[in-house]
């Protein structure tokens, strides 16, 4: 299955939308073994015709990309850690207001697109470790004990991955921002800016240019400040948002500084 | 051996069918199926509302079953997906309330738990990629507040003002965004949610008219009698079709 049969509503036989009312188009295909592989469209999201030879099954598939932006920046002294809100589904919105952001400490903020409920069984776990952390050293997780225990809870899970993309951002022991991109199983990069999720091509180039002055040839390096910094991602989600049919609704955006968390909320289009 | 091979799974027998010489795999099918739930936030509490039909593939194989399931005095669900994964789920989260009761220690899961709960649940099912194939709309009423949240088959679990499963995520949501105010009272969503049930029924072929009605207020659970939309059929689309001299673009 391509990657993109994840995220495009099947159409049934019949040719119904893939309403979630499964069984609706052909729950009684078993005994229509023809012993050649047929390429039967999947009735609904999370389910694909076997093409293996015998009976025609047709089975669940375990993974749904509900999209999502999410990016982490990094400046002298702050990070800002940003996500859109938009739950999708096919071609659908079941909800235009579910955060996938996650404060794990009043220096630490976790941002994760991907699959909705492996993201809430993550944020979930991490929050459990945060507290067990905590009680057990009588102080907060540093951005680098955190960006390590996140990767190793995602590498726990190997062989069935959870399918988050994640960005962490933080202010590290010596009161530096740093922003850290993950892939699904654990490998991470510790960064200045990191863009994932559905937006990630659009976004990624953009700031490779205006964080890194990547391209720039001879053009003096600034730092943004963070004013600056937030401007350019809410551009950067703006414009995203205009084509990234899994990007828009509301931004999240997470401003962290020596201080804490603050944080904005920035309306995106609702189409 | 024969082609097919029925083992003992956690389902009873023949809940794993194996072919040989392919690997062992669960075949999960929903068999007897409920279409759409709708659900909306008031003011003053949380309405939900679904039709009675349970269709098995195309056939309407039953027309006056309850998809609705009364968990506590504060909390029910909606169930859309196949009905006798509903009924497990009924029995596991009755289960799970006799036994907070039996402990006898004064706490009870509230609306927000009770969708944690089966949030869990439908995720451990899906990480054995044997599914309750369900969506669950979770409703209640505690601390002053209306809860409305939803739990699927994959585990995905969210809150929200409108919500809607099945055909009425296509049909029924964009009506719901556009009725719901914040101070919407459960009386007047009850006759919005039953004009969008009129709609699903108009164009959801897994749905019949005999609609339920339930809401969860500061009073408590009220699950309203299995009533029979009125419709009408008479509209020009209806009679001489969509495309006739309108610019529909269906």
């Amino acid at each position: 299955m391509d990657a993109l049969g994840l995220l495009r509503p099947g159409a049934s036989v019949s040719g119904l939308p893939a309403a979630h009312t499964p069984g609706a188009a052909t729950g009684f295909a078993l005994g229509d073994h023809a012993g050649r592989a047929q390429a039967a469209p999947a009735a609904e999201p999370g389910v694909v015709a076997s093409t293996a030879s015998g009976p025609l099954q047709r089975r669940f598939q375990p993974y749904q990309n509900n999209g999502g932006t999410v990016l982490a920046v990094a400046g002298k002294g702050f990070c800002v850690v940003a996500s859109d809100t938009r739950l999708g589904l096919g071609y659908s919105i079941p909800s235009r207001k579910v955060s996938r952001i996650l404060k794990m400490t009043d220096k630490v903020v976790l941002a994760s697109s991907g699959m909705q409920a492996d993201m809430l069984t993550l944020h979930k776990t991490l929050r459990m470790r945060l507290v067990q952390y905590q009680q057990t050293h009588q102080k907060h997780m540093s951005l680098t004990a955190a960006s390590q225990m996140l990767s190793n809870m995602l590498y726990t899970r190997r062989f069935f991955p959870y399918y988050t993309f994640n960005v962490l951002g933080g202010i590290d022991e010596n009161g530096e921002g740093w922003a850290y991109g993950y892939d699904a199983i654990g490998s991470h990069e510790k960064v200045s800016a990191v863009c994932s999720g559905t937006g990630q091509t659009l976004i990624q180039p953009v700031l490779d240019n205006q964080i890194e002055f990547k391209q720039q040839w001879g053009a003096p390096k600034v730092d943004l400040s963070l004013e600056a910094t937030v401007e350019l991602i809410r551009d950067a989600f703006t414009s995203a948002g205009e084509r990234d049919i899994y990007t828009g609704d509301f931004v999240e955006i997470c401003k962290i500084t020596k201080d804490g968390v603050d944080v904005e909320e920035f309306q995106l289009k609702l189409d | 051996m024969s082609g097919l091979r029925l083992t003992e799974g956690s389902r009873g027998l023949a809940a794993s069918v194996a072919v040989e010489g392919a690997p062992l795999t669960r075949t999960q099918v929903p068999y007897v199926t409920g279409s759409s739930v709708l659900g909306m936030k008031c003011a003053d509490g949380v309405v939900i509302a679904c039709d009675t039909m349970a269709s098995y593939g195309t056939l309407a194989r039953f027309k006056s079953l309850s998809r609705m399931h009364q968990v506590s005095p504060n909390c029910i669900l909606g169930v859309g997906g196949d009905y006798s994964d509903f009924q497990q789920l009924q029995t596991m989260v009755d289960a799970e309330m006799t036994a907070q009761y039996v402990a006898n220690d004064g706490l009870t899961l509230s609306p927000k738990a009770i969708h944690s709960f089966l949030a869990r649940h439908m995720y451990h099912r899906r990480c054995k990629v044997d599914p309750l194939w369900n969506t669950v709309i979770v409703a209640g009423f505690d601390k002053g507040e209306g809860v409305l949240s939803l739990v699927d088959l994959f585990g995905t679990a969210f809150s929200s003002d409108v919500l809607a499963t099945g055909f009425g995520l296509h049909l029924g949501l964009p009506l719901l965004r556009n009725a719901h105010r914040p101070d919407i009272t459960v009386a007047e969503a009850k006759g919005v949610l039953e004009d969008i049930l009129k709609v699903l029924f108009y164009r959801d072929a897994r749905t019949n008219d005999v609609v339920q009605l339930a809401s969860v207020t500061a009073a408590g659970v009220e699950i309203g009698k299995m009533t029979k939309l009125k419709t009408e059929w008479g509209y020009k689309s209806f009679v001489e079709g969509a495309r006739v001299g309108d610019d529909s673009s269906w």
